[in-house]
């Protein structure tokens, strides 16, 4: 079975593409986030 | 066949079915691993300790010593994005963005080795000459690609990739300041197996990325997009050759516009830490400010994103415009929230500073597509990207000397700051009335058709535009 968008790419490579980039930058966030709420403590 | 055929451009042409959706991840693999250059300053003090390890020993490398690493690397950036635009141009995606990560990856590579022989010349050539030649290239290496997958998006498209030269650095730090913790002992800093680790993840990062990026087939449109006949008023219908874009008006005013953003901005960013500390004494403490730092380069990035996404329904030239007007208010309000002392205030004015400083560079290489056309604009915004190393050199030298020239005949430190502010106020008025100058290009500088049906238009582009900011085609 292939899951296919519209446009015919996998949605797996998709969402393994946007995963391999937002994950790691999810975790910067995180990390950014929990620095800067020391400003307001 | 050559072992490196791979990297032609016409191995990069998109089969059909492929989903441009895959493009931004690619790009944002490139940017995300160069934009560590904004976190560098975590190796700073820890190469002040190579010998000494505890504490700096007398043949340790001082920290205005280490500034130039940085400075060299932002130099170079520029100055190679103007020399090799043409090159990322005609080779296409791939070729340009794995040329990156040899770069970027040899530069740790070189830069490990000078810290490990203590020289800091080879710091300089590995991480600011080399590294700096893969920043540079590497950041334009995914603009016109992004711009012909997403005609009707332009600005959002590209806007996502510069995105993540501001988020790099949220996972340089964490990263950078964890590996040094892993490699050091009593006796060692791990700062150079720290870069030959970090070399080593970025040329696999952004190896995938040069792997997953693909150009249109020729013809290739998005699905439902119809392409208007004309262009809007203030966007080209045809394409402008890279080096006739320097005879035209329109780049330096978009180059002054650009360097006076970056100015503003980059001045801020570098003294955020110790203009927060002196401007609210026993308000902001040291473990504050660095919190506020923080939030700076969260609104860096995500103002790269919202401003460049917005540039596609208000047009570019109304977004700096917002720029200039909003950046003017801005300045001139924080001397008076130092005055009241209001921290939030202060806080609130830099974060909207800083949002239309990313915004300023995400917005960029739409507005050259706007007037200039797609076929050269990759190489184009090389071109423009020297106004970063200028801005670079001003921005930092108006903040820091104007401060120190304050002090020395007698102004509280509190108030140091507040001529600097007015300055780049008066700054953003020149860049208004640049940007206020900016008219179509001339006709006489547009390229004749070859009947090249591979990429989209500039005429298709811009009366996409015209019909979302009119409701009609134009």
């Amino acid at each position: 079975m292939t899951s296919a968008n519209e446009n015919g790419t996998p949605v797996w490579q998709l969402i393994v593409a946007w995963g391999f980039v937002g994950i790691p930058l999810a975790w910067g966030v995180a990390q950014t986030i929990a620095n800067a709420l020391k400003l307001f403590q | 066949m050559s072992l490196f055929s791979f990297l032609d451009r016409d191995h990069t042409i998109a089969k059909p079915g492929f989903n441009r959706w895959m493009v931004p991840p690619a790009a944002l693999c490139i940017h995300l691993c160069i934009g560590q250059a904004y976190a560098f300053s975590v190796f700073n003090l820890p190469m002040t300790k190579l010998i000494g390890i505890n504490q700096s020993a007398p043949n340790d490398w001082n920290i205005p010593e280490l500034g130039w690493i940085f400075s060299i690397a932002i130099f170079v950036l520029g100055f190679s994005a103007a020399i090799f635009g043409r090159w990322v141009e005609d080779g296409g995606p791939r070729r340009a963005m794995f040329t990156a990560a040899l770069c970027w990856s040899i530069g740790f590579f070189i830069s490990a080795f000078g810290v490990y022989i203590h020289n800091l010349w080879v710091v300089y050539f590995g991480y600011g000459l080399v590294g700096g030649c893969g920043l540079g290239i590497g950041y334009i290496s995914p603009v016109s690609t992004l711009i012909k997958w997403f005609p009707d998006r332009p600005g959002m498209a590209t806007g996502m990739a510069i995105m993540g030269f501001g988020g790099g650095a949220f996972i340089a730090s964490p990263l950078s300041v964890w590996l040094m913790s892993k490699f050091s002992t009593p006796t060692h800093v791990g700062v150079a197996e720290t870069f030959i680790v970090m070399g080593a993840i970025y040329f696999v990062f952004m190896m995938v990325g040069a792997f997953i990026v693909r150009l249109p087939a020729p013809g290739w449109k998005p699905e439902g997009y119809v392409a208007p006949v004309q262009a809007s008023k203030l966007i080209t219908a045809s394409d402008v050759y890279v080096y006739d874009a320097l005879k035209t008006p329109q780049f330096w005013y978009i180059w002054i516009v650009l360097c006076i953003n970056v100015t503003a901005g980059i001045g801020v960013l570098g003294q955020a830490s110790a203009m927060s500390q002196e401007m609210f004494p026993g308000k902001i403490t040291a473990v504050a400010a660095a919190g506020f730092v923080g939030l700076l380069s969260l609104f860096n990035m995500l103002g790269r994103f919202f401003w460049a996404s917005t540039s596609d329904y208000i047009g570019r030239k109304n977004t700096y415009f917002c720029f200039m007007v909003l950046g003017f208010i801005m300045y001139c309000l924080v001397p008076y929230t130092g005055s009241i002392g209001s921290v939030v205030g202060f806080v609130l004015c830099f974060l909207v500073i800083i949002s239309m400083y990313g915004g300023g560079f995400a917005t960029v290489p739409a507005y050259l597509r706007d007037m200039f056309g797609t076929r050269y604009v990759g190489a184009i915004h090389g071109l423009l990207i020297t106004a970063w190393s200028m801005a670079g050199i001003f921005g930092p030298v108006l903040v820091n000397y104007i401060r120190e020239y304050n002090i020395t005949r007698g102004v509280p430190k509190a108030q140091a700051y507040n001529v600097t502010m007015y300055i780049m106020a008066g700054l953003l008025v020149i860049g208004f009335f640049c940007n206020l100058f900016i008219k179509a290009v001339h006709h006489r500088f547009h390229m004749q058709p070859e009947g090249d049906g591979a990429l989209p238009t500039a005429a298709e582009a811009g009366a996409a535009m015209a019909t979302r900011l009119n409701g009609k085609p134009a």
